[in-house]
């Protein structure tokens, strides 16, 4: 549909490449229509060519556990982080451990929040993050909250060391960023529960097992952000440093770090979003808090309470993100001469006063200490009547649409992705790798799916493909759309911009609150979770695609006598199009972690298998499906990318 | 007029990049050309590069982007190692240094001010100035203080509390000459600190530097593309094209003399009547007969004009500062260069 606006000249050796393709989709189509015709060996994976992955892992793993002793490591640094949890719950919530001086009243803790959000962005950010705590103890959800909050207040600083040191250590010596980079490629594409399995077998279940996973699944965006952030600092800013005399050392310290500050921090901002996101899943592994209360709401299906704790995580959320951007995006400001100390430290004082005044306050007034349940407050019922109330006036609609697509829309697919011979789907992939990048590109992806042929977990893995392509497309269809209606003014692209940030910092759990409102417990929920967490990152790149187009080839074709719409089609959407398909890959990456996390409400795909193997804590299993999971997420990503590299550099942007 | 020891001495230094040029350069014989060398894929920064640069002296790199300048004054600072020749600093070749060495030598003897600033963002105009000393371990209360006397130094006193994002371009370039000079160095560079100024402010900054260098009189390297800021404020010029010094002498001397064709077409557009000085067109007395009043030797041509053409006399006595009879100027000549050649 691009291609046609923009005559392109012929790439070179184009023509046998597309040939080539060609050849290979001819190929892979009568492979499925002589299904019945072709040998078993080629319809499945035969035996032979299943080889057990699982069986390996497993043997490594305990080779190290046991053999090598590693587990005692293991423990032992779990200890330590148990200790400091121990530490924030006992300060938190007041559970009772050392220093047995807690719990600090919920006032200080909302008062001291609503003071930094007003130091790091004034008074909405003081309004938001005061507000948030004060939610929180009102609907007397503070120990479930504080549970959370106090893995990520522990596991966040152990993220954001071990990750700006492993960035450094990368920076410093390019083989290691060689070895790293893959190595990170995989990891930020494999699903949350693969990083669970290692860790329940190392570590147990359980809080500190909760916290060490948080660890390990939120470091990697801090060392790409170190990394990054390091290696944008301007030459001249490090010649000036050497000429100033500065050993290696205080360059990287006292040049590097600091002017690669804003990126850092950002690094930090992801790292606390992942925390939140996983600390929500690690429920599964035993962890207390908000996560375990909404997924044992959820399975019961008590509606109105869950949505009161998705209200507590998404203000959790939106806050730690506003906050901890707030932060990054910090200037430094100077103070005019002749400011008095109690004007340069007006907040800090200000804050000491009202700590203070509310820890005095609380021993008179036990409200302002602690809300008990049975004071809080709860909307449930209210809410309650009014979701029974609009699922009676929705009910034949999403009834409707229920049956309309599992009937005719899931089943068909479904049965059509596991008739493929997966002969059939290797060629068709390699066909539409080769129409991209060539030969490379289909060694590639060819790779990355064969291995899942050999995982033997071809079935189930089929089963995940066909739910993800159906919940892109939906989400595509709604998300582009939106993204074009979104950008067609100013103001309301930026209000949808900051719709779709802030639907982003959301943990992917929430959105399944929704869903399972709406349809109940079944695929329609799973696709309709998947749609919505999909959508978001493609309408967010179709705004930012269409804006970018520069603007003079707008005001050009405009000048041309182009229509609104002879702009959108000719000009304007062929040119955001590299833009737009990173969106698409986002919203495949996350349709993936969506899908996986949504098998509990019951799919029958790898993400099912995934929960099998946690709760049977088969370390082989778990990872071999995570590694499946991963690389239909790199096969994407690489033939995203590389066709978006080249688009980009035909369009000459 | 040139003092005995040169305080920057380079002979014959070049500068190759690409994949393995040490190599590469090891296997070169003779001159080989800029175009012989790309041919080889390797890029010749500075090609055979011999310059001495006496003390006190402001010598001015011109060239057009690419040409290799800035590549140069990173060789002489050793900010870039070099591929072949030597670089000697003060006696010392600074390529034999080790890493503590060098550090110490940029830590007494050089400042260097950078086209966009090289500011660091995070830290007060005091605490960017102050930044050299702190790397010497200098305590808080003396950095503190010089970094102050440098500020007020400047023209930048009482914002020392500012942050550089606070700041104007010039006023950001105010505080990277600031630090520059915060450790007294003999040796100060400049790589292009105007050229990210726009016109006015560039004018004031040229001035505000050549009273600077008037209080200060350093030895200075400094890096233009801009052929009258050049001809503004060099002793001696040196033209660079393709990594090589094509020409280097007084601004006067290439001017009236251009060495090669590209030096000519650089000076073509030049108004030569406000860069030529009557030191320079005068010619040795021999016996002439003079009358009137002596013009000044430093004078330029341009100075002279309403002079020349009003005042009768064929020929002017040209007069030292201190008053001394050094030759004589043939008011054809001042004409001619005023209103171009008679071709």
């Amino acid at each position: 549909m691009s291609t046609a606006a923009i005559n392109l000249p012929p790439m070179g050796g184009g023509l046998t490449r597309t040939r080539v393709a060609r050849i290979l989709l001819i190929i892979g189509l009568v492979l499925i229509i002589s299904k019945t015709m072709l040998p078993g060996g080629l319809i499945r994976p035969p035996e032979w060519l299943v080889w057990p992955f699982a069986d390996w892992i497993n043997a490594a793993f305990r080779f190290m556990r046991d053999d090598l002793g590693l587990i005692h490591v293991t423990r032992a640094f779990a200890d330590g982080v148990e200790w400091l949890l121990d530490v924030t719950a006992n300060l938190l919530y007041g559970k009772s451990r050392w220093p047995n001086i807690g719990p600090i009243p919920w006032t200080v803790i909302a008062a001291s929040a609503a003071v930094i959000g007003y130091a790091l962005n004034g008074w909405r950010l003081a309004l938001l993050s005061g507000g948030t705590f004060c939610w929180i103890a009102i609907m007397g959800q503070w120990t479930w909250s504080m549970e959370t909050l106090s893995v990520i207040v522990v596991a966040a600083p152990f993220s954001i060391l071990m990750g700006l040191l492993t960035g450094i250590a990368a920076w410093r010596s390019a083989l290691f960023e060689k070895l790293l980079n893959p190595i990170l490629n995989v990891a930020q594409s494999m699903p949350h529960f693969a990083y669970m399995i290692p860790v329940v077998v190392f570590i147990g279940v359980g809080p500190k097992a909760g916290a060490v996973v948080t660890i390990i699944f939120s470091v990697p965006p801090m060392i790409r952000m170190t990394l990054l952030g390091l290696k944008k600092v301007s030459d001249e800013v490090i010649e000036s440093g050497k000429m100033c005399g500065a050993t290696r050392l205080q360059l990287l310290w006292s040049v590097r770090i600091p002017t690669a500050r804003t990126d850092i921090l950002v690094g930090v901002n992801q790292v606390i979003m992942q925390c939140l996101a996983m600390v929500v899943l690690a429920s599964f592994i035993g962890m207390p808090g908000l996560g375990q209360k909404l997924l044992q709401l959820l399975q019961a299906l008590k509606i109105g309470r869950s949505v009161e704790i998705g209200i507590t995580i998404v203000l959790l959320a939106v806050m730690l993100d506003r906050c901890s951007k707030a932060w990054a995006m910090r200037q430094p400001q100077h103070f005019a001469k002749g400011t008095p100390w109690f004007v340069r430290h007006r907040l800090a004082l200000i804050w000491a006063a009202l700590t203070l005044a509310l820890l005095g306050l609380a021993q008179v007034f036990p409200l302002l200490d602690q809300i008990s349940r049975r004071q809080a407050l709860s909307a449930a019922a209210p809410l309650d009547a009014m979701v029974d109330w609009f699922i009676v006036i929705v009910d034949p609609v999403t009834t409707w649409l229920r049956w309309f697509l599992i009937v005719w829309v899931l089943i068909p697919l479904r049965d059509a992705f596991l008739f493929a011979p997966f002969s059939a789907v290797l060629v068709l992939i390699a066909a539409a790798a080769w129409a991209i990048g060539g030969l490379r590109s289909a060694a590639i992806c060819v790779a990355f799916f064969a291995f899942i042929a050999m995982s033997g977990w071809w079935d189930r893995a089929m089963i995940t493909v066909y739910t993800v392509t159906v919940s892109v497309a939906i989400a595509t269809a709604i998300g582009f759309p939106l993204g074009i209606w979104g950008s067609r003014k100013e103001s309301r692209a930026q209000r949808v911009l900051l719709a779709c940030d802030t639907l982003q910092t959301f943990p992917s759990f929430i959105y399944l609150i929704p869903v399972v409102m709406l349809f109940g417990v079944n695929d329609v929920a799973v696709v309709g979770a998947v749609v919505l967490f999909a959508a978001v990152p493609l309408i967010r790149y179709t705004i930012e695609g269409l804006r970018g187009v520069p603007h003079e080839m707008v005001e050009a074709a405009e000048m041309s006598g182009a229509t609104y719409g002879q702009t959108m089609r000719k000009v304007r959407l062929p040119l955001a199009l590299p833009t737009i398909m990173v969106g698409v890959n986002q919203s495949v990456m996350f349709s993936l972690f969506m899908v996986i996390i949504a098998a509990f409400i019951g799919t029958q795909d790898l993400g099912q298998e995934m929960q099998r193997a946690l709760s049977s804590s088969d370390v082989g299993k778990g990872l071999v499906l995570g590694t499946a999971v991963a690389f239909m997420g790199l096969l994407v990503d690489h033939l995203v990318q590389t066709w978006g590299a080249k688009r980009r550099a035909l369009l000459g942007l | 007029m040139m003092a005995p020891e040169p305080v920057i001495s380079c002979k014959s230094v070049w500068k190759l990049f690409g994949p393995n040029a040490d190599h590469y350069f090891s296997t070169l014989r003779g001159a080989p050309s800029f175009q012989s060398i790309r041919e080889a894929g390797y890029i010749a920064a500075v090609r055979d590069v011999t310059l001495d640069i006496p003390r006190g002296e402001m010598l001015v790199i011109m060239g057009l982007s690419g040409s290799g300048k800035s590549t140069l004054v990173r060789c002489l600072s050793r900010l870039i190692d070099i591929t072949g020749g030597e670089v000697h600093v003060d006696g010392q070749d600074i390529g034999a240094l080790k890493e503590k060495e060098l550090i110490e030598l940029r830590r007494s003897k050089m400042g260097m001010v950078f086209q966009s600033f090289g500011l660091l963002p995070h830290r007060t105009v005091l605490e960017n100035v102050a930044f050299p000393l702190e790397m010497r371990g200098q305590d808080r209360h003396t950095r503190r203080a010089r970094a102050l006397e440098v500020i007020e130094l400047v023209g930048l006193a009482g914002r020392e509390d500012y942050f550089p994002r606070e700041l104007s371009g010039g006023q950001q370039q105010r505080v990277g000459i600031a630090r520059s000079l915060a450790i007294e160095p003999d040796i100060w560079f400049l790589d292009e600190p105007f050229s990210a100024l726009d016109p006015l402010i560039r004018r004031e900054m040229q001035d505000e530097f050549l009273r600077l260098q008037g209080l200060l009189g350093k030895t200075i390297v400094f890096i233009t593309h801009d052929f009258d800021e050049a001809l503004r404020l060099a002793d001696r010029i040196a033209i660079m094209k393709d990594g090589a010094v094509e020409q280097c002498d007084r601004p006067d001397r290439i001017v009236m003399n251009p060495a090669t064709e590209y030096v000519a077409k650089f000076t073509h557009e030049i108004d030569k009547a406000r860069v030529v000085r009557a030191s320079a067109l005068m010619q040795p007395v021999n016996g002439t007969a003079l009358t009137g009043e002596a013009i000044g030797s430093h004078q330029t041509i341009h100075d002279l004009a309403r002079l020349v053409i009003n005042d009768p006399r064929e020929a002017f006595p040209v007069a030292g500062k201190d008053g001394a009879l050094l030759g004589v100027l043939r008011r054809q000549e001042a004409i001619d260069v005023l209103l171009g050649d008679h071709a």
